[in-house]
């Protein structure tokens, strides 16, 4: 069964269709890349995928459950992590607790625990450290988890945002050009670091990027969005030499 | 092997730092208090600053619980003054209705349970309807319930007989007591002969106990989750947490912690009426936060006991009083233009009408 199915998803901002009968399936474990021009709906797919935006039209399915219309904190429960366009840390916390707070549902304790520091409460935290630690490991944050995280610069940001979304323990990564701004030795470190991310945790990704030399690096399938459409889909080598891709992005 | 001990290395200076401010905060709490009852035991003390150390202590709770609103939850609350006004008067209540032969530590304590929770309750009733708006409505809100709250209880009539508690908020004589009632609660005259149960030792372990709930509080799941949900609410909402329900337990938890403020407010006094508690009351207790650091506990507590004792010192200087309290708060300012300040001012910035269109786009 597929990790993710979507099906004739859609929705309209007044008279602009943004995203327009939107299907697309990704296998478990999959490195999948969604592209297009400037304001073609990709992060709006993403925010319909993650219950920001409810569609109109269409159905989502992850590992098999129904997920349409489910509202944001439920997605992320049923197993769909995602990372921001622009950035979206609390940027006021250390690093290490940008990641702590993302194991919220998965390790737990009560109000109360954590007020009285009872045993449960030290085993617990504990726990989230040395897990979190671990996460940061992998994307060479470690030495910085006690610098405020507004404070990192902005390629380990972006890293940052992935090493939270990975906390919630996700079925499904979803990345939002996790490459903006970054040069060229950085993007090459963060293609390591997402095919690591795959492999270590076993995960399904879908990203957006716009920077081809990683789309075509990483990326095992690819979907073009055109005008929220989708323009081209199948493997990565085909698509990207598909003359109507070409095209989209050169301009008519 | 190697990296796991480094790990832990970076875990325990993480963890030793914040105990470290922790305890530094309650060295200093308990320092002033050792400090001044040896000042007040030798009689090296004038009446006046003697009348100042329960109010001092009423104001430190009071700014501590409203900097769990303000600084860690990060929405703005202009009617603590009414939370504190909820547990003055349960608790005032529950005194002089109750517990009449028990010991006065104990009467003290119970006082504190009743208005805690009083003001919790409410805390609960405003903030379920008004958390669940995103937005600018809460200030609003808070401002004008503190108002409702203080133009209520003027109204207010109660006391106790054999037959339980009797209410109306008509006159006394609509109260409808036996002839062993007792009325208590007086209407726009509020409450008179309240036993003066707090003592400034009292009000001391009050604010340990309430730096003891915020500090743990901060350092914990919830805690975070609610510091998550003031930094960025949509992540927040990205990583699975209910970005309502820690708003909402940061809303109560520090009504019941301004309601535990009040309780020592009236029962340091022997008459309470609501005059104390309007909205000039709520944004003194804004300005000790604001000053003192939004989000900094321990400023709080420097920026409460300053700005409470200073007024009542400079007395004496009368012309130069006024300016000599303005240049103080301009230095405090200076003082803590600290980051945490700073984004704050960036967040509320954020909410301005002026300043929302940063806002389109947000969902990206
Ligand atoms: N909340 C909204 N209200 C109205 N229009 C919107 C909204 N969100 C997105 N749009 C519009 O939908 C279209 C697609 O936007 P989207 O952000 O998904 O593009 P994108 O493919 O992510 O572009 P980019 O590569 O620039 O990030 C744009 O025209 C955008 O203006
Ligand atoms: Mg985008």
């Amino acid at each position: 069964m597929a990790m993710l199915e979507v099906s004739r998803l859609s929705i309209s901002f007044g008279g602009l269709h943004a995203v327009d009968d939107f299907n697309v399936t990704i296998e478990k474990g999959q490195l999948y890349g969604l592209i297009g021009p400037n304001g073609a709906g990709k992060t709006t797919v993403f925010n319909l995928l993650t219950g920001v935006y409810k569609p109109n039209e269409g159905i989502v399915r992850l590992d098999g459950v129904d997920i349409t219309g489910k509202n944001t904190v439920e997605v992320n429960r049923l197993g769909i992590a995602r990372t921001f366009q622009n950035i979206r840390l609390f940027k006021d916390m250390p690093v290490l607790d940008n990641v702590k707070v993302g194991f919220h549902n998965q390790k737990s304790y009560s109000v109360l625990t954590g007020i009285l520091k009872l045993p449960k409460y030290h085993r617990t935290e504990n726990e989230m450290n040395q897990k979190a630690m671990e996460i940061l490991d992998v994307f060479g944050l470690a030495s910085e988890a006690a610098v405020k995280a507004g404070n990192l610069p902005y390629g380990k940001q972006r890293k940052l945002e992935i090493a939270r979304a990975l906390a919630t323990d996700p079925k499904l990564l979803l990345l939002d050009e996790p490459a903006a701004g970054m040069n060229p030795n950085e993007t090459a470190e963060l293609m390591d670091t997402i095919r690591f991310v795959r492999d270590h945790f076993d995960m399904t990704i879908l990203l957006i990027e716009h920077d081809m030399k990683l789309v075509a690096g990483i990326c095992e399938k690819l979907t073009v969005l055109n005008f929220g459409r989708v323009l081209c889909q199948g493997e990565t080598s085909e698509v990207l030499s598909d003359p109507a891709v070409i095209t989209a992005y050169l301009g008519e | 092997m190697n990296q796991n001990n480094q790990s832990a290395e970076i875990i325990k200076k993480i963890q030793s730092s914040t105990r470290r401010g922790n305890l530094i905060t309650y060295g200093i709490v308990l320092a002033a208090y050792i400090v001044m009852q040896s000042l007040v035991s030798t009689g090296h003390i004038s009446s006046l600053l003697k009348g100042l150390l329960v109010p001092v202590c009423v104001y430190v709770i009071a700014a501590v619980s409203l900097n769990l609103v303000v600084g860690i939850s990060g929405e703005l609350s202009l009617g603590h003054a009414g939370f504190m006004c909820v547990g003055a008067y349960a608790s005032s209540f529950f005194t002089n209705a109750y517990g009449d032969g028990l010991p006065n530590w104990f009467r003290l304590i119970l006082a504190i349970i009743v208005g805690a929770a009083a003001a919790g309750l409410f805390g609960i009733l405003i903030g379920v309807p008004v958390l669940r708006l995103k937005g600018d409505y809460l200030a609003i809100v808070t401002l004008a319930f503190g108002e409702i709250i203080k133009n209520l209880i003027n109204v207010l009539y109660a006391g106790v007989d054999s037959n339980g508690i009797h209410i109306s908020t008509k006159s006394a004589m609509d109260l409808n007591m036996g002839p062993d009632g007792k009325q208590i609660i007086k209407g726009a005259l509020g409450i008179s002969g309240t036993p003066r149960l707090s003592t400034f030792t009292a009000g001391v372990v009050l604010i340990i106990i309430t730096l003891f709930i915020v500090q743990n509080l901060m350092n914990s799941r919830a805690g975070r989750a609610i510091m998550s949900t003031r930094d960025n609410r949509i992540a927040a909402e990205s990583i699975g947490i209910p970005v309502t329900k820690y708003k909402l337990l940061a809303f109560a938890v520090s009504a019941a912690l301004a309601g535990a403020a009040g309780v020592l407010y009236s029962h340091n006094l022997a008459s309470l009426s609501t005059a104390k508690f309007d909205y000039n009351t709520s944004i003194l207790v804004l300005v000790f936060v604001v000053l003192g650091g939004i989000g900094n506990i321990r400023g709080s507590i420097i920026a409460a006991v300053i700005l409470t004792v200073l007024p009542e010192m400079l007395r004496g200087l009368s012309a130069y009083r006024m300016l000599i309290y303005a240049v103080i708060l301009i230095a405090m300012m200076l003082f803590n233009w600290a980051p945490a300040a700073i984004s704050w001012r960036e967040r509320m910035m954020e909410r301005l009408p002026f300043g929302r269109k940063k806002r389109t786009g947000e969902e990206d």
